[in-house]
C-alpha cells in the first residue's frame, strides 16, 4: 500500500502524482471498468469507503471519496492517493475547502476514468435532484439510500418525485432476495391468481413502502401495511385463490430475527431459507452489476410519490 | 449464456425486464452417487452450499447421499459440514446451513443392492413429503464410469427414472463417457434407455467455466475480433492444456486411458469447436449445439499421422525444484505400460472460415506449469516499411484466451522500444478477469449444478458431440497403439522433442504458454 499526502493542490497535480505511484508500484491502471464517486462528510467518509473498497473487489474501480468542508477559510483541495498492491484499482480521498466545496465537479471530472461508466453514491444525504446535482450529471447510475437518512420516508417521497433514469436507492436493493423468493414460489403455482397481499414491518421502513408499491403494481392487489418491531421487513403474505391443480391458501415469508426466514406454500411443509441481512458492500455490488437506468425500479418508485393523504 | 427469452410463466412477479431477480430452481433434490469421493467432497458439496449461499437453491432443497458407507444421516451432515467449511468459496454462515442441514439424507448401499434402492426410492418419497421436494431429483453420478450401466439400470428398476405429473427426473454424468466411439455408443444407449435425451446432463466443468463462456462474448458480441477470425487473418491456432501434476494417485484410472482420450477428446475438442464455429443464430442450448457439431464434422485428422502427431511419457525429472518421479516410477503403473502422458496432435477445420489454418491440440502431465489457453496466432504483416533489423525482434501478432488460471485474455502486438532508432518489439495488452471482475467468480460446478437444477442444458455436451469427438480421435488412438511405448520426456519440460518437430515440419513452433 502506497499513500501519498498532497495538501492545497490542483486535481492536475493529484493526477500526475496517481501515475507516479503507479509506476514505482510496478502496476498500471488496467483492468479498471468504473469510476465510483462516494460524495460522503468527514464522520461516516470511513465505513463508506470502506463498503466502496469491498465493492471494488467485484467490479475493480477508481474510487473518489469527496468530502467537503465548506466554510468560510480560502478554498483549498487535500488530497490523499491510496494504491494498493493487493487490490485492483485505487482510491482517491479528496477533502474540498472553502468556496470549492461547491465546485467539485471540477475536481472530479479531470480525475474520471477515460472511456468507462461512473457511478455516485450519496450514502447518507443526498441531494433533492441527483439528476441534477454537479455530481449526479457526471454519472450514470445515482445511488440513494433513503433509509440512511433522518426522515427516511419523506427522502423515499423526494426520490419518487425527483426520479431521473440512472437514478437507484438501496432501499430498492435490499429487497432483491425478498423478491426474488416471493417470484420463486408463485413460479410454482402456475395458474394461482393473487388476491390480497399484506406486506409487515418496522416503522418508517422505506423498503417497505418500495415492496408494497412493486407487489401492488405486478398483482393488481391493494396492499395493507401492518408495523411491526423489526428488524426491517418481518413478513410478507399473498392470499391465493388457488389454480386448476392448486389449493388455494397463503404464501407467508416471514423473518422475525433477520436472518433465518420460514416460506410457507399452500400444501407444503414449512421450510427455512437464510434471508439475511445483507452488507452494505453487498448491495453496492449488486447496484454496480448493471449501469443502465433500472426501469423496474422506475415504475415502482413512481408508486411511492407521496399521496394526498401522507404526504 | 443464460436465456433471454423466459417461457411465458403467467407469474405476475415475473418481468423480463427486472433483471435484478434471479432465477431460483423450483422445489428439488439431488442424489449424489459415490458421494464419499474427491470430487464430491471438494466441488459438488461446496458448489451446493455456494449455491444456497447465494440464494439460488430452493428453500427446502434435499442432499441425498448413496455410498457404501455406515453413516446415519448426522455423520453425513458432519462430512458435508466439514467439506463446505474446507472448500466452499462463500463465507460459512449459520443461517444458511440452517436451510440446507434439514434436507440432508444418506442412504447406504452398493450399487448391485436392491434394498439400497428401495431404500433411496423411499427417502426420495419421503423428502417430497417433509422438504416438498415435488418428485423433482437429479441423480448426480460421480463414480467410475464402469459402474454407470449399473446404476442407470437400477434407477430403472426401481422407478427412481420414471417421472410423474409435471414432476421431473435428470442424471448427471461425469466424463470420461466412454473410451472410444463404441463404447461412448455403447454408454449412451444405457442411459438414453432410462432417461429421455433432455435429461441427460454430461458434465465437462471445463464448459462451466467463466472464461470459456467468455470466448463467445468476445467473439460474437464484439466487433473487433470477428472480421479477423478467419484464414486471411489467422495463421494457426494453438489450443494447449498443460498440467504440472504427475498422476497422483490416480493410476487406476489413468493407466490405459492416456492424455489423448482424457483430455483432448472433451476439453480439447470443445474449446476448439467454441473458437471455430459460425455465430450460433442464438443462445438457445440447440442453436449452440447446431454450430459445435457442425464444426467438430468438419475437423480432419492429417494422413499421415506419424508426421502430425506426437506422444510422450514423462520421466524422473526435476519440475519447479522437487524432484519427481517418472511415470513408470508411479506406484500402480507397470513397466510395460504404453499409456501416454503427452498428446499433441494437428487437425484441420474444413470450413471456408478455416481452409488451410492448422489447429493444434497439445495436453500432458508434468509439463512446465498449468495452464490451459487457447492462442490465435495472426500471420505476420504482409508488408513492413521498415528495415529487417528494426524488425528482428517482432513476432507474430497473437489473441490468447487463458482459461486457467490467471484467467483473462492477452493480445500481443508490435511496439516501438523508446530510444532513437526504429526498433519494434512484442508487447502484450493484458485483460485478467480476476482483475476486472469478481474476485471470486462463481465456480464451474456452481453454474453446472444450477443449470441441472433449471434444467437449462446449454453448457452440456449432448451425446452427438461425444460420439463425432470419438469419431475424430479413434483414428488416432488406433494409430498410437501400433508404436509401442511413447518417447520419454524429463517432468517439468514442455513435453518431447517429437513435439517440437511436429510444429517445425510446418514451420512453425509451439508459444511457451
Amino acid at each position: 500500500m502506497t499513500t501519498i499526502d498532497l495538501t492545497d493542490t490542483s486535481a492536475s497535480a493529484v493526477s500526475s502524482a496517481l501515475i507516479n505511484a503507479r509506476r514505482a508500484a510496478g502496476n498500471q491502471a488496467v483492468g479498471m471498468v468504473l469510476t465510483f464517486v462516494v460524495v460522503v462528510d468527514e464522520a461516516t467518509h470511513y465505513d463508506a469507503m470502506r463498503s466502496a473498497l469491498d465493492a471494488g473487489r467485484e467490479h475493480p474501480s477508481r474510487v473518489l471519496v469527496v468530502i467537503t468542508r465548506p466554510g468560510r477559510g480560502p478554498a483549498r483541495l487535500d488530497a490523499e492517493i491510496r494504491v494498493a498492491d493487493s487490490r485492483p484499482g485505487d482510491t482517491i480521498v479528496l477533502r474540498l475547502f472553502g468556496e470549492l466545496a461547491k465546485h467539485a465537479d471540477s475536481v472530479v471530472l479531470p480525475l474520471l476514468l477515460p472511456d468507462t461508466p461512473v457511478a455516485v453514491w450519496w450514502p447518507s444525504k443526498a441531494p433533492p435532484v441527483p439528476g441534477e446535482d454537479r455530481l449526479g450529471v457526471l454519472a450514470q447510475r445515482r445511488i440513494t439510500d433513503s433509509a440512511a437518512s433522518s426522515q427516511p420516508i419523506r427522502a423515499l417521497h423526494q426520490r419518487a418525485v425527483s426520479y431521473q433514469p440512472g437514478d437507484t436507492d438501496l432501499a430498492w436493493t435490499r429487497l432483491t432476495p425478498w423478491r426474488a423468493l416471493l417470484a420463486a414460489a408463485l413460479d410454482q403455482m402456475p395458474g394461482a391468481t393473487v388476491t390480497a397481499a399484506t406486506v409487515e414491518a418496522e416503522r418508517s421502513n422505506p423498503s417497505a413502502e418500495i415492496l408494497g408499491s412493486w407487489l401492488g403494481g405486478r398483482l393488481g392487489v391493494e396492499v395493507t401495511r401492518r408495523a411491526s418491531s423489526g428488524p426491517g421487513i418481518t413478513l410478507v403474505q399473498m392470499t391465493t385463490s388457488g389454480g386448476p391443480n392448486i389449493a388455494p391458501g397463503d404464501v407467508v415469508l416471514s423473518r422475525p430475527d433477520g436472518i433465518l426466514a420460514q416460506l410457507d406454500l399452500p400444501g407444503g411443509p414449512i421450510r427455512p431459507v437464510a434471508l439475511r441481512r445483507r452488507e452494505t458492500a453487498e448491495l453496492l455490488a449488486e447496484e454496480l452489476r448493471r449501469l443502465d437506468p433500472d426501469d423496474v425500479y422506475a415504475t415502482v418508485i413512481k408508486g411511492c410519490a407521496p399521496t394526498e393523504r401522507s404526504a | 449464456m443464460r436465456r433471454d427469452s423466459e417461457e411465458p410463466s403467467g407469474n405476475p412477479l415475473r418481468d423480463p425486464q427486472d433483471r435484478r431477480l434471479p432465477r431460483i430452481a423450483g422445489p428439488c433434490g439431488l442424489v449424489i452417487f459415490g458421494v464419499t469421493g474427491d470430487l464430491s467432497r471438494k466441488k459438488l458439496m461446496p458448489a451446493v452450499y455456494d449455491l444456497a449461499n447465494r440464494g439460488l437453491l430452493p428453500p427446502g432443497f434435499a442432499l441425498v447421499g448413496f455410498a457404501r458407507r455406515d453413516w446415519a444421516d448426522q455423520d453425513f451432515a458432519q462430512v458435508v459440514h466439514e467439506s463446505v467449511k474446507e472448500h466452499a468459496r462463500t463465507p460459512f454462515r449459520e443461517e444458511t446451513w440452517k436451510q440446507l442441514a434439514e434436507g440432508f439424507r444418506f442412504v447406504q448401499g452398493d450399487f448391485d443392492d436392491d434394498v439400497a434402492f428401495d431404500t433411496l426410492r423411499k427417502t426420495i418419497a419421503e423428502l417430497d413429503v417433509a422438504r416438498g421436494t415435488s418428485g423433482n431429483h437429479a441423480f448426480y453420478l460421480s463414480v467410475p464410469p464402469k459402474f454407470f450401466p449399473n446404476v442407470v439400470q437400477q434407477l430403472k428398476e426401481h422407478g427412481l427414472a420414471d417421472s410423474q405429473g409435471g414432476a421431473w427426473r435428470r442424471v448427471v454424468i461425469e466424463k470420461p463417457f466412454g473410451h472410444d466411439l463404441a463404447s461412448a455408443q455403447e454408454l449412451n444407449r444405457i442411459v438414453d434407455e432410462v432417461f429421455p435425451t433432455g435429461s441427460v446432463f454430461r458434465i465437462d466443468h471445463y464448459l462451466g467455466k467463466e472464461t470459456v463462456q467468455n470466448i463467445l462474448a468476445l467473439r460474437f458480441a464484439n466487433q473487433l475480433f470477428e472480421p479477423i477470425w478467419n484464414a486471411n487473418y489467422v495463421d494457426h491456432v494453438q489450443i494447449t492444456m498443460a498440467e504440472d501434476v504427475g498422476i497422483g494417485g490416480r493410476a487406476g484410472y489413468y493407466d490405459g486411458i492416456g492424455a489423448a482420450r482424457d483430455v483432448i477428446q472433451n476439453h480439447l475438442l470443445q474449446l476448439l469447436a467454441l473458437t471455430a464455429m459460425e455465430e450460433p443464430v442464438s443462445f438457445e442450448a440447440h442453436a449452440l449445439r447446431t454450430e459445435k457439431q457442425k464444426i467438430l464434422s468438419a475437423v480432419t485428422l492429417p494422413d499421415d499421422l506419424d508426421l502430425h502427431s506426437a506422444r510422450g511419457r514423462y520421466g524422473a525429472g526435476w519440475q519447479g525444484g522437487i524432484h519427481v518421479p517418472g511415470y513408470l516410477q508411479e506406484e500402480g503403473i507397470t513397466r510395460t505400460s504404453t499409456t501416454e502422458t503427452f498428446a499433441a496432435l494437428r487437425v484441420d477445420v474444413e470450413t471456408r472460415r478455416w481452409a488451410g489454418v492448422p489447429f493444434y491440440l497439445r495436453t500432458g502431465k508434468r509439463l512446465g506449469r498449468r495452464v490451459t489457453e487457447i492462442a490465435v496466432m495472426f500471420k505476420r504483416a504482409p508488408h513492413l516499411p521498415f528495415t529487417s533489423t528494426a524488425t528482428e525482434e517482432l513476432g507474430a501478432n497473437a489473441l490468447v484466451v487463458r482459461v486457467q488460471p490467471d484467467e483473462g485474455v492477452t493480445v500481443r502486438f508490435g511496439s516501438k522500444v523508446p530510444g532513437t532508432a526504429m526498433e519494434v518489439r512484442d508487447v502484450t495488452m493484458d485483460f485478467a478477469y480476476g482483475e476486472s471482475f469478481t474476485e471470486s467468480s462463481p465456480e464451474a460446478y456452481e453454474r453446472l449444478i444450477l443449470d441441472v437444477l433449471l434444467g437449462d442444458p446449454p453448457l452440456f455436451p449432448r451425446h452427438e458431440e461425444v460420439e463425432l469427438s470419438w469419431q475424430i480421435l479413434d483414428p488416432v488412438i488406433e494409430h498410437w497403439e501400433t508404436l509401442g511405448a511413447p518417447e520419454t520426456y524429463a517432468a517439468g519440460t514442455w513435453g518431447p522433442p517429437s513435439a517440437d518437430e511436429m510444429l517445425a515440419r510446418d514451420g512453425r513452433t509451439w508459444r511457451r504458454p
